[in-house]
């Protein structure tokens, strides 16, 4: 009987649970979607002559940088959650939750800011003031997923986070939320300096 | 019933991470102001990027900490794809120019 339910039970190839790997499954096919976003934006962006760098230091570089700040801080205090629910830790694992919760919702509301003043100055999806009619195609595009991608992990980190306080979920959701978070910090990382810094305003 | 472990404070143990990451960025900023031609900067912040990028994977992710058989079966097929996608959009501009409308 013992044989038996060995069979049954085949260790995972990675040693972690079923669950983080599909959560890595599902990252690195994110990671395709968005490099072949970034990619394209690339070529267009050094084919094009006429391509706008509309970025001022303030107040867009400026913002993107207090942006960079929220989100990188964001991942450390997700790090203290993943740690403290581990450590079965439950308020100190929520605090460290709801504070990536509030600086998730920081960074979206300065995104959203940053999105109303470019509008506000003519940008639309095929056409702006400056030149090539496809910057807003791409920026829009490129920054609106991230955008998404911020908003759906703050509301799956909420989720989770009454999930675990209530005794629902396990460290092991919170670790895994915790993944998702720290990759879209690394998106950020690409999308800061190839959309925005490659055309900031001399 | 599992024993319960304190929580240390885990943070600052990847602050080192953190400031690097966050000096990346400083970088980023200071040489975008600099006068080098569009495709150098394209590939100077792109080498920064891929730095910061790794230190978050493997740090803050913990992929430094897992069994190498995951990195090696997930990064290495990440790049392929990439790099595969990156031979397709240079053909992607010369079928802008075959198109029926295209002058």
């Amino acid at each position: 009987m013992a044989g038996h339910g060995t069979a049954l039970m085949e260790a995972s190839p990675f040693a972690i649970p079923s669950r983080k790997l599909t959560m890595w499954l599902f990252i690195i096919s994110d990671a395709v979607t968005f490099g072949a976003l970034l990619f394209g934006y690339g070529y267009l962006r050094t084919a094009s002559p006429d391509w706008p760098t509309p970025f001022k230091f303030n107040p867009s570089i400026l913002n993107v940088m207090i942006m960079t700040f929220v989100l990188v801080t964001s991942s450390l205090t997700m790090l203290g959650a993943v740690d403290a629910a581990k450590a079965g830790d439950k308020p100190k694992a929520g605090r460290f939750m709801w504070s990536t919760i509030l600086l998730g919702v920081i960074f979206a509301g300065l995104h959203i800011r940053e999105w109303f003043g470019l509008i506000d100055e003519g940008v639309r999806l095929f056409q702006n003031p400056w030149g090539s009619p496809l910057f807003g195609a791409t920026f829009f595009s490129i920054t609106g997923l991230h955008l998404l991608h911020v908003v759906s992990g703050v509301v799956a980190i909420a989720v989770i986070a009454r999930g675990f306080a209530r005794g629902k979920l396990t460290a092991g959701h919170v670790e895994t939320t915790g993944l998702y978070w720290h990759f879209v910090d690394v998106v950020w990382m690409f999308v800061v300096p190839l959309v925005y810094l490659l055309n900031v305003s001399r | 019933m599992a024993a319960l472990t304190k929580s240390g404070s885990v943070i600052p143990k990847y602050l080192p991470v953190y400031f690097v990451l966050l000096a990346i960025a400083g970088l980023e900023v200071f040489l975008a102001y600099q006068n080098f031609a569009t495709g150098s900067l394209l590939a100077i912040l792109l080498g920064l990027a891929v730095c910061g990028g790794a230190l978050a994977v493997m740090y803050f992710m913990h992929l430094a900490r897992e069994r190498r058989t995951l990195f090696l079966t997930l990064i290495p097929a990440l790049i392929f794809v990439l790099l595969m996608l990156n031979m397709i959009w240079t053909d992607s501009f010369r079928l802008l120019h075959l198109r029926p409308f295209a002058h």
